[in-house]
């Protein structure tokens, strides 16, 4: 069993845990992700790692209650536990391993997508542990799902937030944001990592790709063991087929088939690939689904 | 009595069975086990025997249950079998200990692995524990996998007094046993359950949801956790796939992920949360007994199913018992087909699959006929599942992340038939991540082997 001992509500339907699991707090690096298994009957649920604590033994997750199973999750209070929590899984990310010189040389550019702002958290407080210097974009439908913002701060050099809405912070997306920076505040990257729903990911790496920067995302298909074993995660990735648990879950995002994985998402998943799975067998999904169709 | 055919075992009517995920085999009970025991006339040289891969005294056990000591019968058994109530069930029987019995060159063989399972089964429902903990000798052992291997080997090391840990990536112990065969062929809260609780109960401890080479790895264990010696039973997980267009589709599956889905987080069951795809018109591409469980899994769950496979029925590498029971269920064969692409439609979801009609030519390198395509044959089925089961691989997970530990072409580790030494000192392997994919026995063998070839390495070190 694995204790919550921390929670937090970041915003509306986003929650942030630690959860006590020394193993994976001791072998974990930005860029990897748990599996979630709440009880006996829980799905597992792919959750990135946000933050850890070697010390104390634990990780933290952040996660968005969206369907029956986060939902669920979100019911939990301090001092219960989870049945399973399995990790660290997947490959952590590229820049773990760059030498400090190599990444002094690097302009990178971080862009946050929702509660993918959580994912990137680690890997941006590694590049300030590290002594160096990147900048942020924080992006999300509005000023309410704004999330660690006060925390990318802290470790951040710039952090420019966006709302679709204008509620808060410039209006616009991700991607205005960055053709603002690069075309008119004379910023300019040599890498841009960008974490987020697909969609975004689609968008940011087509602009990118045009500005000619090289842009690594995080994909986050549906996973069953999360080991290699079922290959329910797989995608196209340079017109070779890799298993997102096991050869990611970050990619080079200008090889990525994202619509290929987007409509690989709708299975089970979305309100729409629900509505097709019912249409062709019946009652087939158990989860009800909440309605919200977009993260 | 027809001394010449096996008596005959209870099954649930085909029909029935077919829409639910009980048992198909019922088994025997005493009287009717002992009828079949004394069929075997206790051959002074058992052939029987020379074709079990861990050589079971199968006339000894036999003559036991003729004569109504079954609790002695087990005994016998699990002296040299700690998987019992599992083999009995799924060995490959007829191509091994069966295949050998005298009975059988003028009749049927004697039962043996009906026999088997009744055995354990019986002790099971008597509640025959197996043996004791014994005090700990203090050295500590890891062993990574709890399949039939991991748990064989777990079990025989804690008897011999080592501190045993099995390390599990999932979230349930089992291995195939529990995520890959189904409930209707392997009841997994009786039987697998039970098994699991004997090794349990010898000592040996469980540790689920580590998985090694990314929660800790080997070199960690040996260096910072004190494990002196670590057994790998990490099995062959890795599904394969055919390369074809349109096999990224919604509605695609490998085996591994409809079984999984259904085995291990029991899909099946309203009551928990993981759904499954059931599909109304399913196919199941590849012929052994994998791809059986999954057009069966796909027949209880609603679906009309076909199983397209390239070579002709003779050369089905599933258990003569499964395909006999598939067909009996309502299963479609497809022989001599072979899967050329997936159709798709514009929302990327599958709609049917083109094949193309083999025939058989000259044997190939394995010494079976080379299906070769037969020119202008293509034709399509409309279909909303596709079920990919050609087979599996080992997972480099391990291999990748141990210093020193080789393993052959096809990522198998190579490790030492008669011990499971491996090429790194202490590391020792076996079952499936040895072979690649084979059978529930020669995994249990490789596990005793290892855990002999283990005490001795501990004994002289
Ligand atoms: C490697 C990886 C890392 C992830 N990290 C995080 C994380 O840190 N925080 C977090 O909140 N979620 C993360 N996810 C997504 C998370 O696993 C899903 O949101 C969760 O499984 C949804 O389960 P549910 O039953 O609540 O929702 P469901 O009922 O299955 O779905 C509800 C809604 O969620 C959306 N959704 C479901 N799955 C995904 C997905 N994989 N990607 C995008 N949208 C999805 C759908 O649009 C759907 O409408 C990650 C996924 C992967 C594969
Ligand atoms: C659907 C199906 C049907 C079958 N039917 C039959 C049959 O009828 N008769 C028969 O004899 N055989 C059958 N087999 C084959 C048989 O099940 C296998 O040969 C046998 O289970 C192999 O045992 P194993 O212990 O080597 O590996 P497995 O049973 O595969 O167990 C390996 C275990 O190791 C774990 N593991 C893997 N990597 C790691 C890691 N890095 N860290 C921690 N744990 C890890 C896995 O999660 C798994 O639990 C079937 C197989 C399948 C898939
Ligand atoms: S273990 Fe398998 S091969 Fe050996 S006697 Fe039993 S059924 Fe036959
Ligand atoms: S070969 Fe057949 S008859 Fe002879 S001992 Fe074995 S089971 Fe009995
Ligand atoms: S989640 Fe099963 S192979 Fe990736």
């Amino acid at each position: 069993m694995y204790k919550i001992v921390k929670k937090e509500t970041l915003a509306p339907n986003i929650y942030l845990m630690d959860i006590e699991a020394p193993r994976v707090a001791k072998s974990c690096n930005p860029g990897q992700f748990v599996i979630v298994k709440m009880d006996e009957k829980g799905e597992r649920i792919p959750l990135t790692i946000c933050d850890y604590d070697r010390s104390m033994g634990t990780v933290t997750i952040v996660f968005q209650a969206l369907g029956t199973s986060t939902k669920r999750m979100a019911e939990y209070e301090v001092g219960e536990s989870y049945r399973d929590f399995s990790g660290p899984l997947g490959c952590k990310s590229e820049l773990v391993d760059e030498s400090d010189e190599e990444l002094k040389k690097k302009h990178i550019l971080f862009v946050a997508g929702g509660v993918g702002t959580a994912p990137v958290y680690p890997q941006v407080k590694m590049m300030k542990e590290r002594g160096i210097d990147v900048d942020c974009v924080i992006g999300a439908r509005n000023k309410d799902l704004i999330i660690l913002e006060g925390e990318m701060k802290k470790v951040a050099k710039n952090v420019y937030v966006t709302t679709d809405d204008g509620s808060y912070g410039m209006k616009g997306n991700v991607n205005d944001c960055i053709k603002d920076l690069v075309q008119n505040q004379g910023k300019s990257y040599d890498l841009v990592v960008a974490i987020g729903p697909v969609i975004m990911m689609k968008f940011v790496c087509i602009l990118t790709k045009e500005l000619g920067i090289k842009t690594i995302v995080s994909m986050n298909p549906i996973m069953v063991d999360g080991t290699g074993m079922c290959g329910a995660c797989r995608l196209t990735v340079g017109n070779e087929v890799k298993f997102a648990c096991v050869d990611g879950p970050e990619f080079d995002g200008h090889l990525v088939d994202f619509d290929e994985s987007m409509k690989r998402q709708q299975m089970y998943r979305t309100e729409e690939g629900r509505a097709i799975l019912k249409e062709r067998e019946g009652d087939t999904h158990k989860n009800g689904g909440c309605g919200c169709s977009d993260n | 009595m027809d001394v010449l055919k096996k008596v005959p075992v209870r099954e649930q009517d085909p029909k029935v069975r077919a829409t639910n995920f009980d048992e198909v085999c019922l088994g025997y009970n005493i009287e009717e086990a002992k009828e079949e025991a004394s069929r075997c006339i206790n051959c002074k040289n058992p052939k029987c025997v020379g074709g079990c891969p861990v050589s079971i005294d199968i006339p000894g056990f036999i003559k036991e249950v003729k004569d109504g000591n079954i609790e002695e019968a087990a005994k016998i058994i699990s002296q040299y079998s700690a998987l019992p109530a599992v083999c009995g069930r799924v060995c490959p029987q007829e191509t091994q200990c069966e295949q050998r019995c005298i009975r059988g060159i003028k009749g049927e063989p004697v039962s043996i692995g009906k026999l088997e399972r009744f055995v354990a089964d019986w002790s099971r429902e008597n509640n025959i524990k197996p043996e004791q903990p014994k005090e700990t000798n203090g050295k500590k052992v890891a062993v990574i996998g709890s399949g039939p291997a991991g748990l064989t080997c777990a079990g025989d090391l804690a008897k011999l007094g080592y501190d045993v840990t099995i390390f599990e990536a999932l979230h349930e112990p089992g291995g195939v046993l529990v995520y890959g065969i189904p409930e209707f062929r392997l009841p997994k809260d009786t039987v697998v359950k039970t098994e699991i609780d004997n090794v349990k109960a010898l000592g040996v401890k469980i540790e689920t949801n580590v998985v090694i080479g990314k929660s800790t790895t080997i070199d960690e264990l040996m260096e910072e956790e004190g494990f002196q010696a670590v057994f790998v039973g990490s099995g062959a997980g890795l599904p394969k796939f055919m390369g074809i267009p349109g096999e990224n589709a919604n509605g695609v599956f490998s085996a591994n992920e409809y079984l999984t889905r259904n085995n291990l987080m029991k899909a099946f069951d309203e009551s928990y949360d993981t759904p499954i795809a059931r599909g109304k018109k399913v196919a199941v591409v590849g012929g052994g007994n994998v791809a059986m469980d999954a057009a069966r899994t796909a027949l209880r769950l609603g679906a009309e199913v076909y199983v397209i496979y390239r070579r002709s029925e003779a050369e089905l590498p599933a258990r003569v018992e499964e395909v006999h029971h598939a067909k009996e269920e309502g299963v479609i064969f497809k022989l001599l087909t072979n899967p050329t692409e997936i159709l798709v439609d514009e929302k990327g979801w599958v709609k049917g699959i083109k094949c193309i009609e083999m025939e058989l030519g000259e044997p190939d390198a394995s010494g079976r006929r080379k299906p070769i395509e037969k020119p202008n044959s293509e034709f399509e089925i409309e279909l909303d599942t596709v079920i990919m089961s050609l087979g599996t691989r080992p997972n480099p997970l391990i291999s990748s992340t141990t210093s020193g530990l080789d393993t052959d072409k096809r990522r198998c580790i190579i490790a030492s038939e008669e011990t499971g030494q491996t090429s790194k000192e202490g590391v020792f392997a076996g079952g499936d991540a040895v072979t690649g994919a084979a059978t529930v026995i020669l995994a249990m063998g490789a596990g005793k082997a290892a855990a002999k070839g283990i005490h001795e390495y501990l004994c002289n070190k």
